[in-house]
């Protein structure tokens, strides 16, 4: 396939599903809907929106959230890898993301309700201190504030963070820049973020992006953890875009589209204060000050919050494990009253089929997405271009899945695609397909090109540089890449029901349908089967490289 | 490359024709039952009903068994967070101008989405009236399985199960429960804390609404009629005045509310709530059955009746297994399987059959019935009252949104 073709072809998967979502949403907006008997072009939606009494609260909630989120997940990833880096810790750390990394937004989201709430472990761990014989009357989960929302999406991000940028040390030479910084008298923390940080800014920049974005879009958890009074915008579209009055699909377009000038607003206020930071940032840099009298307690408070952001992902999984086995488990008993393997036994022969439903789709779309994204980057390259990630790639996850997601069904039964599993693994491409860039591109553009010159200087053709040089040297990369891909895919949720028609069952279809149940108990066995399916996928990627490395060690 | 512009205009085209206000229905001979249960053998029916609960998943999966057993058509149940995920499917699909081989066959419905589908045309019917276990359903005893919140169902839903509001208290802490909504006003305020409803506009919420309207007016005929009929403002301001006083007293001071039933319900087996309520009689019983529930826990009706409704199963119009659909409808009517359903250890819900009507040995199915711990005997029920006009589940859920929608 020509270059041009591989390129038209990647924009397409992501651009025309968003586009015809879009239009889905766009039209609606305005008062159009059809098949509701709407056909009249009007502001009325938009009027509806600005007359809801929720509109500017919502709004700011959900520019609160997600720009908190994010600003401390980013501290918190910046922090741990200064303490950890080329230290005992790296490797450990390195090995602890991928399975939290796993773990699914929903799946963590309920693990920590389970913590904070007032009937909780915390409660429960207090109930004797403090003589509680009933849960308290305490606001901890669905506060308006949102702060429950807020520390469950950064203990869900730092963990992606954190491998976006443990796999992009490499290549930046981190190594030697921190050495260097100490051997010149800085402390490791304060060395870490004058000599690393600015070279490693660059390549994670789209990641955090990424994040920011998701954390203005969430809907499973913020409806698990935030507050209803009002909602976040992104949970208020789903409500309407639910809710048995059809009308209000149309208030709900128009939110969306207002929700879709937020996300686009927050992101450029973000890279402009990235700009504006700049320069009093490297002042500070170049200032000289070896920072070695906080280094020891920082790197403790670092080596702290990291370590209680994944006992509380690790507990909530714990949690739900064990309600997975408990007869009665009544406030306030720290451990189940009685155990028993019922709730698995009667769920077994349905999970069996969701598992492998679910691992064909992600196995098949991540192998697709790698396949594609490798393509477009080597098809620009021959073009003498480095990756780029255009709009097309930010598209699907800057726009709300409910948004557009029904739209994206809407095309698929115009085109005439029966619902199936093949349709709902070309949904999922749209989504797995960015974050697989997104992982490689840094990577990728970081490659260093002397190995490829050697390579052509000794008479290797560019497929053969490809082949044998590039990839195994981005091996990690591309493991991270897969990896990460898998676990889109297994968490897809609204594309998978409504492409699929409720036929395509996965884990995850099965798992939120559940969670809407509250029964703690079949929620344990499912968010279980959940996480342990992108682990598998996970220790995948972490062994492969290594095999692949045996005999190319210090490429 | 495909160009996303003309895309965009076929898309567009796609939706303006489909423009005409109501779908084409597909022709069937509903009289010629043989027929139609022989076109029906082999095909797949897709029942879209919700997925949360695993008592009527396990449901779900037996009937499918008795309906590839008796009639050699299998069961697919979709299963879905929420029943607007069917309807939305369907109007996705309306859209797409797919008015046939639709993806939805059977849809669990009743309130306000059966009521939207049916006024935009996306049912298919009238068939209800035309099954042969139609004549076994107490439709003159029980006036609620011909409306749907006051609206006729005019055969476009086949009832299948009864529903009336009960609250579960645990005996062990609340002996005495409040037992009519002045008493629970009074209840509430001796034990700030322990009592919520789901957030409107979730149905069990606004419902709860609805029974604490009928308790605070003095003539709730006025709830039969749509609402502009009377002076809204007026005849709800009580209710207003009754949430004001008791919603600082609520779990969380009233600045947070479970999202729906099932919320609310696991509210109560951790203890955080002491009064909780359903639409189903016999949840707790089951629930209890199943360890969810402590041991002690009970159920209660208010003196003066609580609201009771009839939940459908509905078949869109351009449902692709027809023939299959309607064999389901029929079978979920069967006396075999409506006792199963009303069997506290399986659902535990009310049948819509009137056993006056039903030959001997099928009567026996229910007398045999242990209704379980926790479940009230029929005579217990107290009234049902009937579901007022939809207009005011709708003025209320957004007058609820406006006045305590935005906490801050």
């Amino acid at each position: 396939m020509g270059a041009r073709a591989v390129s038209a072809l990647v924009a397409a998967v992501l651009l025309l599903p968003v586009g015809a979502g879009l239009l889905g949403v766009i039209l609606p907006a305005m008062g159009y809907l059809p098949a509701l008997g709407h056909e009249g072009l009007t502001l009325a939606p938009l009027q509806a929106v600005f007359d809801w009494p929720g509109l500017w609260p919502s709004l700011w909630l959900s520019v609160k959230v997600g720009v908190l989120s994010t600003l401390l997940a980013l501290m918190a990833t910046f922090a741990i890898t200064a303490a950890v880096q080329d230290s005992a810790l790296h490797h450990r750390v390195l090995r602890l993301t991928a399975p939290l990394l796993a773990i699914p937004h929903a799946a963590a989201a309920l693990g920590l309700a389970f913590l904070l709430t007032p009937s909780g472990w915390v409660a429960r761990a207090l109930a004797p201190l403090a003589g509680f014989d009933r849960p308290p009357d305490w606001l901890s989960v669905n506060d308006p504030g949102g702060w429950a929302l807020i520390a469950g999406l950064v203990a869900k991000e730092v963990p992606f963070l954190l491998l976006m940028t443990l796999a992009a040390l490499p290549q930046i030479g981190a190594t030697q820049r921190l050495t260097t910084a100490r051997a010149l008298g800085y402390g490791r923390m304060t060395g870490w973020f004058k000599a690393v940080l600015p070279a490693l800014h660059a390549r994670i920049r789209l990641p955090v992006l990424a994040v920011l974005a998701y954390g203005l879009s969430v809907v499973d958890m913020a409806l698990i953890l935030g507050p209803s009074l009002p909602p976040t915008m992104a949970v208020q579209i789903t409500l309407w875009m639910n809710a048995p009055d059809l009308s209000l699909r149309l208030e709900a377009s128009a939110l969306a589209v207002l929700h879709l000038g937020v996300v686009a607003g927050v992101l450029a206020l973000w890279v402009g204060a990235e700009g504006a930071l700049a320069r009093p940032l490297r002042a500070w840099a170049a200032g000289g000050g070896r920072g070695r009298g906080a280094d020891g307690a920082l790197r403790g408070i670092a080596l702290g919050a990291g370590a209680a952001l994944a006992g509380a992902l690790v507990l909530g999984a714990l949690a739900l494990a064990l309600w997975s086995v408990a007869r009665a488990w009544r406030f306030p008993a720290l451990l189940p009253q009685g155990y028993g393997t019922a709730t698995w036994a009667a769920q077994a022969p349905r999970l069996f089929d969701a598992a492998l439903t679910t691992l064909a789709i992600a196995l098949g779309v991540t192998a697709l997405a790698l396949a594609l994204a490798l393509a477009a980057f080597q098809a620009a390259e021959r073009r003498g271009l480095p990756a780029r990630l255009g709009a097309a790639v930010w598209l699907p996850l800057l726009v709300p899945q409910v948004a557009f997601v029904p739209g994206l069904a809407t095309l698929s039964l115009i085109a005439g695609l029966e619902p199936g599993m093949g349709i709902v693994a070309l949904g999922h491409l749209v989504f797995v397909l960015p974050y697989v860039m997104l992982v490689l591109a840094g990577p990728w553009n970081g490659w260093d090109r002397r190995a490829g010159l050697s390579g052509a200087a000794l008479g290797a053709g560019p497929m053969r540089i490809f082949w044998a040089l590039r990839l195994p040297m981005l091996s990690r990369a591309l493991a991270a890449a897969a990896a990460v891909g898998f676990a889109t895919s297994v968490a897809q949720y609204l594309p998978t029901l409504m492409l699929g028609a409720g036929r395509v069952v996965t884990l995850t279809t099965e798992a939120v349908a559940l969670a809407s149940g509250m029964n703690r108990r079949v929620i344990g066995v499912w968010a279980l089967a959940q996480m342990v399916a992108p682990w598998v996928a996970f220790a995948l990627a972490l062994t492969v490289p290594g095999l692949i490395w045996r005999n190319r060690r210090g490429v | 490359m495909i160009r996303p512009f003309p895309l965009a205009a076929a898309l567009a085209l796609g939706l303006s024709t489909m423009a005409q206000a109501s779908p084409p229905q597909q022709a069937l001979d509903l009289s010629d039952w043989p027929a139609i249960e022989q076109a029906a053998r082999g095909q797949t029916v897709y029942w879209n009903a919700w997925g949360g609960d695993t008592r009527i998943n396990a449901f779900i999966d037996w009937v499918g068994q008795e309906l590839e057993a008796r009639h050699g058509v299998r069961l697919e149940h979709v299963r879905l967070a929420a029943t607007s995920d069917a309807v939305a499917r369907v109007v996705a699909e309306r859209a797409a101008g797919q008015d046939t081989g639709g993806a939805v066959d059977v849809i669990w419905i009743n309130g306000a989405n059966f009521i939207s589908m049916k006024e935009a045309g996306l049912l298919f019917g009238p068939f209800a009236e035309n099954l042969p276990n139609w004549p076994l359903v107490d439709s003159l005893g029980n006036p609620a399985v011909l409306t749907d919140f006051t609206v006729p169902v005019e055969g476009y839903g086949a009832p299948w199960a009864m529903f009336q509001m009960v609250f579960e208290h645990d005996s062990a802490r609340t002996p005495e429960p409040p037992r009519s909504l002045a008493a629970l006003r009074a209840w509430i305020a001796e034990n700030p804390g322990r009592f919520t409803y789901p957030q409107p506009p979730d149905f069990l919420g606004t419902s709860f609404l609805k029974q604490a309207l009928y308790g605070v007016l003095d003539d709730p005929s006025v709830l039969q009629g749509p609402a502009d009929a009377v002076d809204y403002a007026a005849v709800t301001k009580p209710l207003w005045d009754f949430l004001d006083e008791i919603h600082p007293n609520l779990w969380r001071a009233g600045r947070a509310f479970p999202a729906n039933e099932p919320a609310l319900s696991a509210l109560l087996a951790d203890g955080e709530v002491e009064i909780a309520f359903t639409f189903n009689p016999g949840r707790a019983s089951a629930a209890i059955a199943d360890g969810e529930l402590p041991e002690t826990v009970r159920s209660f009706v208010f003196d003066g009746g609580t609201i009771g409704n009839s939940s459908f199963l509905s078949i869109p119009y351009n449902a692709a297994n027809l023939e299959g659909a309607l064999v389901l409808a029929n079978l979920i009517l069967d006396p075999a399987v409506q006792a199963r359903a009303q069997d506290p250890a399986i659902l535990g819900f009310q049948t819509v059959l009137g056993m006056h009507l039903l030959a001997p040995p099928d009567r026996a199915r229910f007398e045999a019935l242990d209704l379980g711990v926790a479940t009230l005997a029929p005579g217990q029920m107290g009234p049902a009252l009937l579901e007022p006009h939809p207009d005011w589940m709708t003025l209320i859920a957004e007058d609820w949104a406006r006045r305590y929608g935005v906490a801050q």
